[in-house]
């Protein structure tokens, strides 16, 4: 019950990374996606998506980085359904979203069920192992906390540096910054709106289905209806947590992942005394208080959500 | 001097023939023109007379059906240029200032001259390198604008200068400038052509289109007229006068509306120490007084922003006042609501008169009732008398001249000009005793804003007051009884006619 003794145990911190990874990859993806001006909500389903394919590509033999790949390869092709329906033909971003989501899952699910058509429970596959670094691993705290997650925690860490570096050092970012905020300068300039547009929302679904890859690859070992359970929508949330800044993002994920490996502690401590649903719930409701705090001030797109029209200026 | 350029400067492009249309609508018809080096070439018409369309041509926005465009090259040799292209455009040394600035306000002026001239794939960026040869350029040509702070936080003025930088950080040899005017104080409007001046002198050739005949005067050197899409006239500024530049535009002298003197009435509208917030400090009301007398018209000039808005809520009852009271004839409106001003007698023109004059799905005779839904002429008991309104909105239509297709269609169908009639036929059919005349002619030709002034002066004959709020200082004077200068929230009378003296007030400093 000493609330203080969990917050300074190595297995909850280490716990924390390990629930935030795959929400690390959904934020970056959604937030490549927004800044470039479209939202998608098709997040959902390219997380299962992107989890399917991934484990499935491991048990059919192409190794674990060869799963990452396909993984990314199959959030990409959702994330290009998705940008070639709003950004050239305009259309609904958040029907177009909730669309892909549907149709990623139910794919998905189908591509499952055709593949192990009487399997009961899905085969095993041997998930990436945590690293083990010599002598940064035997560090007092740090060692258990960061240095024993697997490649896929330390690749979400270094996308984060990554996307930092892209929107804040190089002309690309830029240019994806400006295209969401008003596509008529990166259009005055002749440079094509709808290939940065479709560019960005391609790129960033790509890193949403490695969110989803994480769970059947390194969190698991086996692909599960339901495993994804939200996940997605949680990252769009971030997203406006995190007013559109990678550090942000990363720190939204975290403080999550914290209050998730939070309540499962509690829930062993305390669990006679209050319902397990209501532990169950803190972390979503921890992050719509925390979201009603800090969205007021959030710093949007201004060009999220208004399909953009050659020759109409 | 224009005739001394010609014969001294070479040819720096050259439209031959152009030709536009949009579906059945001709946007220009064989458009032939040249330019010359270090010339200031004013490009004037009315709304829709395809000056942006003419100028979007030459910079690839637009493919044109027929007609080709020569630029010089390198060597200062004439060679087509790739149409439909804007990468082709930039390349040969074009560049655009679209009326619409094309900024990105998230990020600083330095990023936005920067963007689309860097390599997209190159991992670091040279931006200090950038900046020195920006600051160079802000030196020779007299243009500044703060480089590091978000372009979403500056002014106008400094939006439109880091149009012009990014343009010359491309080396551009000939700027075409839309509008240019249309946002800026008379005071910032003359040190741009000023700086424009400068930057001719080191070679730069200028377009620029405008339908203010004052400053195409005053800073052009040749003078390209289109009306309906095709060239009517060319000229020397020094052999053009005003009268002579209307008569090409419109095609006829233009009709100058005179404003014969009226002894004003007994004061229509009062404002007693009226405090009413804005969107910010600068745009909120601070305890004003504000009489309006019939058959008066009271001009409120200012630079957007200074509480123009504020001030037209508070009469049309959008907004609700923190402090202080308004009199319409006389009576204390105690519930400033929109309803209760129009039961009043107030009619109103309101700014944004796509967003706030009609409703757009609703059909252009359903417009036109929207305000006096109570009358016994429109419905009874509820039930609405369709016959009544449909013939009533034929009439309207043909004495306010609303072309379009057709009562029965959408109002949102209707060209900017037309939806404004619209509203005056909504607003003057009630015989409103104080008018709200909010940027009444903003985006209007000719024709169509000597008509709303028309409407106006009759109203004012009539015995109604009106309040015209308007950027246009020409408007202002030719239209207004007494001018009232809004600056920060606050309301000066102005004693004075003279445009540079109203321009000074306007900017806040009190001569």
């Amino acid at each position: 019950m000493d609330i203080l003794q969990i917050l300074l145990s190595e297995s909850f911190w280490a716990a924390s990374l390990r629930i935030a990874t795959p929400l690390i990859f959904g934020v970056l993806g959604a937030l490549i996606c927004e800044k470039s001006g479209v939202l998608n909500l098709g997040i959902e389903g390219i997380f299962v998506a992107g989890a399917m394919t991934g484990w499935m590509a491991v048990w059919l033999g192409a190794g674990l980085w060869g799963g990452v790949l396909f993984a990314t390869l199959a959030g990409g092709f959702f994330g290009l359904i998705h940008a070639i329906l709003t950004v050239p033909l305009g259309l609904s971003q958040h029907v177009s979203g909730l669309g892909v989501t549907l149709f990623a899952t139910s794919v998905s699910y189908f591509s499952y069920r055709t593949a192990l058509p009487t399997v009961t429970s899905p085969p095993r596959i041997e998930p990436f192992r945590p690293l083990d670094i010599p002598i940064l691993s035997d560090l007092p705290f740090f060692g258990p906390v960061l240095f024993q997650q697997t490649a896929m925690t330390w690749l979400a860490l270094f996308m984060v540096g990554l996307v930092w570096y892209v929107f804040n050092r190089m002309a690309l970012g830029v240019a994806i910054k400006a295209v969401g905020d008003n596509p008529n300068s990166i259009d005055a300039q002749g440079l094509s709106v709808y290939a940065f547009r479709i560019g960005s929302v391609v790129a960033g679904s790509a890193l949403m289905a490695l969110g989803g890859a994480f769970l059947t690859m390194s969190a698991f070992d086996a692909f599960f209806f339901g495993m994804v359970n939200g996940r997605g929508w949680v990252c769009i949330a971030l997203v406006i947590f995190a007013s559109w800044r990678p550090g942000k993002a990363l720190l939204g994920a975290l403080l999550f992942g914290a209050f998730d490996a939070l309540q499962v502690r509690l829930q062993t401590e305390v669990g006679a005394l209050v319902p397990s649903q209501v532990f169950l719930a803190a972390p979503y409701v921890l992050s719509i208080f925390a979201l009603v705090i800090v969205a007021r001030s959030a710093d949007y797109p201004r060009a999220l959500l208004t399909p953009w029209f050659k020759g109409q200026r | 001097m224009p005739a001394i350029i010609q014969m001294n400067s070479r040819k720096v492009l050259a439209l031959n023939g152009l030709s536009k249309t949009f579906g059945s609508v001709v946007a220009n018809r064989d458009v032939s023109l040249d330019l010359y080096r270090g010339e200031v070439l004013a490009l004037l018409g009315e709304n829709g007379a395809g000056k942006t369309t003419l100028m979007n041509m030459i910079f690839g926005h637009y493919m044109p059906e027929s007609g080709s465009v020569d630029i010089e090259d390198a060597s200062g040799v004439l060679v087509p240029l790739s149409l439909g292209n804007p990468q082709a455009a930039i390349a040969a040394g074009i560049g655009m200032v679209h009326q619409h600035f094309a900024l990105a306000e998230n990020l600083d002026a330095l990023d936005n001259i920067m963007l689309g001239s860097e390599r997209l794939n190159g991992l670091r960026r040279y931006k200090a390198a950038a900046r020195d040869k920006v600051q160079e350029i802000m030196k020779e040509s007299g243009l500044s604008a703060p480089l590091t702070v978000p372009v979403g936080r500056l002014t106008v003025g400094e939006r439109q200068r880091i149009e012009i930088l990014k343009a010359l950080y491309r080396n551009v040899k000939i700027l075409v400038l839309d509008e240019p005017t249309a946002v800026l104080t008379p005071q910032e409007a003359d040190t741009l052509f000023k700086n424009i001046g400068t930057m001719t002198k080191s070679g730069l050739s200028v377009i620029f289109i405008s339908h203010k005949l004052r400053e195409v005067l005053a800073f052009s050197h040749r003078i390209v007229v289109l009306r309906h899409g095709a060239k009517v006239g060319e000229i020397a500024t020094s052999q053009a006068d005003e009268s002579k530049i209307a008569r090409m535009m419109v095609g006829a002298e233009t009709e100058e509306h005179t404003r014969e003197l009226m002894l004003p009435g007994k004061p229509i509208l009062r404002f007693e120490r009226v405090s009413a917030a804005g969107r910010s400090r600068r745009e909120s009301l601070e305890r004003i007084d504000l009489v309006v007398n019939k058959r008066e018209i009271l001009g409120i000039a200012g630079v957007s922003g200074n509480g123009q808005t504020a001030l037209a809520g508070a009469i049309s009852g959008m907004l609700g006042l923190n402090s202080g009271d308004i009199l319409v004839d006389g009576i204390t409106i105690k519930d400033g609501r929109p309803s209760v001003m129009v039961d009043a007698g107030v009619g109103r023109i309101p700014e944004d008169r796509h967003r706030d004059g009609i409703v757009g799905a609703m059909s252009v005779a359903e417009n036109m009732i929207i305000e006096c839904l109570d009358d016994q002429e429109v419905q009874r008991y509820g039930l609405l008398k369709w016959d009544a309104i449909q013939a009533s909105a034929e009439k309207m239509s043909v004495e306010y001249d609303v072309r379009g297709p057709g009562t029965q269609a959408p109002a949102r169908l209707l060209s900017g000009g037309n939806i404004q009639k619209l509203i005056l036929a909504r607003v003057f059919k009630r015989k409103p005793k104080l008018i709200l005349a909010n940027q009444p002619t903003r985006g209007l030709d000719m024709g169509a804003a000597a008509d709303v002034a028309k409407r106006l002066l009759e109203a004012r004959a009539r015995g109604a007051g009106v309040v015209l709020i308007s950027e246009d200082l020409d408007e202002i004077l030719s239209l207004s009884d007494r001018i009232m200068v809004i600056h920060d929230g606050q309301l000066t009378l102005a004693k004075t006619r003279d445009r540079a003296e109203l321009g000074l007030l306007m900017v806040g400093d009190a001569a």
